[in-house]
């Protein structure tokens, strides 16, 4: 903690905390409203589609011109939620590396920042190809963007969701890529810390909106 | 105690470490990205204000044909977005960015290129949504924007586009601006400056910054449904697809009522700073004004269904609605009651800025009984989409927000560019102003009330509405003749104004501490705070004996700052103003005592950069390469994006992984 504080030219911060991390949960806090908007508009318009397909029940004629299944595949998207939520558990395995560089226990595996870095990554892409995979099969079943007002919420809010995971994985490949370049110190530590705190916060709107969209009927 | 009333080093006005066009551009120094703040804001107020005075000469007398009818709905909605998105907020973010840092004690903002940034979005976005007039597609919808009445069907036309557009571009540099207030804030006070010890204009601003963050984002995503139904033909606003009429408007009031508060509490936090100055005595109940303004934010978020009272949400909802705007009423009184407390007793002087912040109290109250009124489900049915609404909002907004930010300038222009602003001109700017501001909206009361809607482009003769329009329209008239005169001063003023010296006014804060303007670093030792009023507890101690002290401050005041210890108390705190606040520099020659430079007292500063204006600049071209897939070129548009945003993300690297000052040890 008090990273900030490392230059004598600058007074101590008022929080002992650095200016990132008070700006990040500032930045966290507006997110919830962006997601809460998004999130109440599909609840709003939950049941309002006056065409299928639907998502948790069939149409049949004659509401529909044919047979429309249910469209969401909950088995599919568990799996896709469990490698979102491993990929929490990669990146507090990845600030644990950071912060303990060099410190007894975190000589092997378990202190390789760059490894649990990747994986984050690659985790979070797996979630983003289940995600392209998702919307593509839709597509198939004939739910876009503008079939109606289900096709239209759904697919802006996990959009939105997989843009923040897209960012999210950007953000990481930085971070690995100055890892790679001069290694991320314990002093570095704050640089992952925010990430992570970001990529946190992404994984816990993905439970919301999976309770919300997915499971909940 | 400091008794030496050293000479102070303060830099006579007019001398600037650089200038020049290429300083300005890439400037990250906040005072510096507060002026431009300003100086951009009143450049659009005169814009805003034509706009208005083209509407008013239309309704001078009946049948008026001066503008179109289109013309007229794209006048009134560029009137009411320029005035609130690129006049109010972009003129209260001057303040925030000039006075915050000095009011707390610190030498920068938390993030300075952010900074920068947030700016440079702001006149892009503005430039970007009124270049609109050029193609004459200027918005047309209202400020509000309402949907379905904004959909493709509706309004094919780009009008719309640029709105939205320029609407989610400037919403990216509230919010940027917002994040980093908030750490400064948080992050960056003084020694012994804690939160109750913070000048009022701050806490009002961090209250604002709050509403800002947890606001904008609401009206993003309307707009980002917006944009999908307009651009890719989804179905939010589609009624034939189910949707629902009312979605728009409850995101959208759901940001606009924080907006309205947005748009008053930093007026609110500059008149709270006039009126002690020139009442020589502490803000009255402190605690109470800081936990009212809090208040008026938090029921803020629950009231925004008194705009829709007409739509029929049933009796519950209007209920609810209508007692929680009613509870508004109550941390908003005790303001104004604390504000004449303040003044109660007081030495007052009634300066130009004092007359600004005495007209704001009187004036607001009125805005603030109509707003009461239409509080009311059955009084608002009578009243909405009548002038007497537009007569309640411009009383809170003109006579409120606008009276309290010229106070503001009065009060500030003199730390901003070391000289005062003519009270005489400034006597003239105040009366005019008042005058016309009455003039114009008191009559538009009456003309509501004897039926005359909203946005009408003309009306017939013989419904009783003449007179009040053509009061309304000279009161306009004579509004403008005030702007005109107030602009003159700030012109003329900036060179042949009055020395101000570090403390023309007998302020309290630590923005009168140092000099006028400040050099570049703010604070050459940074300050140690002991109560609400350091700078009367050094000068005048006597006005703060009933304020809560701390003799010792807190523990953090044995820092090392610089390599300097931070001092107990200051000398240069102890110089300027003696006891009764006339300003000792007004007829003298400025002491001409060179300001030390950062670098001799071996201050960091960051460097200038122009990459955030770079960022900003594609990011606005990002946008705008969208209007082409309403002219059929959608892998253009598409292009464009593409193009832009590798431009703006290389860029954005170039900023994150440069050093934001030199190395320090």
């Amino acid at each position: 903690m008090a990273t900030a504080v490392a230059s004598h030219a600058h007074p101590p911060t008022s929080t002992g905390l650095d200016h990132r991390k008070i700006a990040i949960w500032a930045f966290i806090g507006s997110e919830c409203m962006l997601f809460a908007s998004l999130i109440s508009t599909y609840l709003i318009y939950k049941g309002r589609s006056v065409v299928g397909p639907f998502p948790h029940e069939a149409c049949d004629p004659p509401r529909c011109a044919t047979h429309l299944n249910a469209i969401l595949n909950i088995p599919v998207t568990s799996i896709s939620t469990f490698v979102l939520l491993m990929s929490s558990l990669a990146m507090v395995l990845a600030l644990a590396a950071v912060e303990n560089r060099g410190k007894p226990g975190y000589e092997g595996i378990l202190g390789s920042s760059k490894l649990w870095l990747l994986v984050t990554a690659i985790l979070g892409t797996t979630f983003l190809g289940f995600q392209a995979f998702e919307f593509t099969s839709f597509v198939h079943e004939g739910l876009t963007i503008r079939t109606n007002l289900f096709g239209s919420s759904f697919f802006t809010l996990t959009g939105f969701h997989g843009a923040h995971v897209t960012a999210g994985v950007l953000w990481l490949l930085t971070l690995l890529a100055i890892d790679i370049k001069r290694g991320l110190q314990p002093k570095d530590a704050l640089l992952v810390d925010i990430s992570a705190l970001y990529w946190h916060f992404v994984d816990v709107v993905w439970i919301a909106i999976f309770t919300l969209v997915y499971l909940i009927r | 105690m400091a008794t030496a009333a050293v000479s102070p080093g303060y830099a006579h006005a007019g001398e600037k470490s650089a200038s020049g066009l290429w300083s300005w551009l890439t400037t990250v120094d906040h005072k510096r990205i507060g002026a431009l703040y300003m100086y951009t804001a009143l450049s659009w107020f005169a814009i805003g204000g034509l706009e208005a005075l083209i509407m008013r000469w239309q309704l001078k007398g009946p049948n008026g044909h001066v503008v179109s009818a289109e013309v007229f709905n794209q006048l009134f909605t560029m009137h009411g977005t320029t005035m609130i998105f690129l006049v109010v907020m972009p003129l209260s973010a001057a303040f925030f960015n000039f006075l915050i840092p000095l009011q707390i004690g610190a030498r920068d903002v938390a993030f300075p290129r952010l900074n920068a940034f947030s700016y440079w979005v702001y006149l892009f976005g503005s430039l970007f949504m009124n270049s609109s007039w050029l193609f004459g597609m200027a918005p047309n919808g209202g400020w509000f924007g309402y949907a379905p009445l904004t959909t493709m069907p509706y309004s094919p036309n780009l009008n719309i586009d640029f709105w939205m557009l320029g609407l989610q571009i400037l919403g990216v540099s509230s919010l940027a601006a917002a994040f980093n207030f908030i750490t400064t804030i948080v992050n960056m006070r003084a020694p012994g400056m804690n939160l109750m010890r913070m000048p009022m204009f701050t806490w009002m601003a961090f209250v604002t910054q709050f509403l800002l963050i947890l606001a904008f984002p609401v009206i993003t995503i309307a707009l980002v449904f917006l944009q999908f139904d307009r651009f890719f033909g989804t179905n939010f606003y589609t009624m034939t697809a189910g949707a629902d009429p009312l979605l728009w408007q409850h995101l959208f009031w759901i940001f606009g009522h924080p907006e309205v508060y947005i748009l008053i509490l930093p007026a609110f936090g500059l008149v709270s700073e006039v009126l002690p100055a020139f009442s020589r005595k502490p803000i009255f109940g402190y605690p109470v004004m800081v936990y009212s303004g809090i208040l008026i934010a938090f029921l803020g978020f629950g009231v925004w269904a008194h705009h829709m009272f007409a739509v029929g949400m049933g009796p519950i909802a209007d209920s609810v609605f209508s007692v929680t705007t009613m509870l508004i009423a109550i941390p908003t009184g005790v303001k104004i009651f604390n504000w004449i407390f303040t003044m109660w007793g007081g030495n007052l002087r009634f300066t130009v800025a004092m007359k600004f912040a005495i007209s704001l109290v009187a004036l607001f109250v009125i805005g603030g009984i109509s707003g009461v009124m239409h509080a009311s489900p059955p009084a608002d049915l009578q009243q909405t989409d009548t002038y007497f609404i537009v007569a309640h909002f411009h009383y809170v907004l003109v006579a409120g927000s606008l009276m309290g930010l010229w106070g503001g300038v009065y009060f500030y222009y003199p730390k901003i560019t070391g000289r005062l602003l003519s009270e005489r001109w400034g006597n003239w700017h105040f009366w005019l102003t008042f005058i016309g501001v009455n003039l114009t909206f008191m009559p538009m009361h009456w003309s509501g009330l004897y039926g005359m809607p909203r946005r009408v482009y003309t009306y017939d003769a013989g419904q009783g509405w003449d007179i009040f329009n053509a009061m309304s329209t000279w009161g306009a008239v004579i509004q403008a003749i005030g702007v005109i005169v107030g602009f003159w001063n700030i012109w003329s003023s900036r060179k042949n104004g009055e020395i101000a010296g570090n403390d023309p006014w007998g302020g309290g804060t630590l923005e009168w501490s140092i000099p006028s303007p400040p050099p570049d670093y703010n604070f050459d030792v940074i300050p140690k705070v002991t109560s609400r009023y350091p700078l009367w507890d050094v000068k005048s101690p006597e006005l703060t004996a009933d304020v809560p002290h701390s003799k010792h401050g807190d523990e953090r005041n044995d820092v090392v700052v610089g390599g300097k210890h931070v001092a107990a108390f200051h000398d240069h705190m102890s110089a300027g103003t003696p006891e009764g606040g006339v300003n000792p520099h007004s007829k003298q020659a400025p002491t001409k005592v060179p300001l030390k430079t950062a670098e001799e007292l071996g201050i960091p500063m960051p460097y200038p950069t122009i990459k955030p204006l770079w960022v900003a600049f594609f990011m606005v071209l990002m946008f705008a390469s969208l209007l082409l897939i309403h002219k059929d070129k959608t892998q253009l548009a598409i292009t464009g994006v593409i193009v832009f945003a590798v431009c703006m993300t290389s860029f954005l690297y170039g900023w994150l992984t440069s050093p934001l000052e030199p190395e320090h040890h």
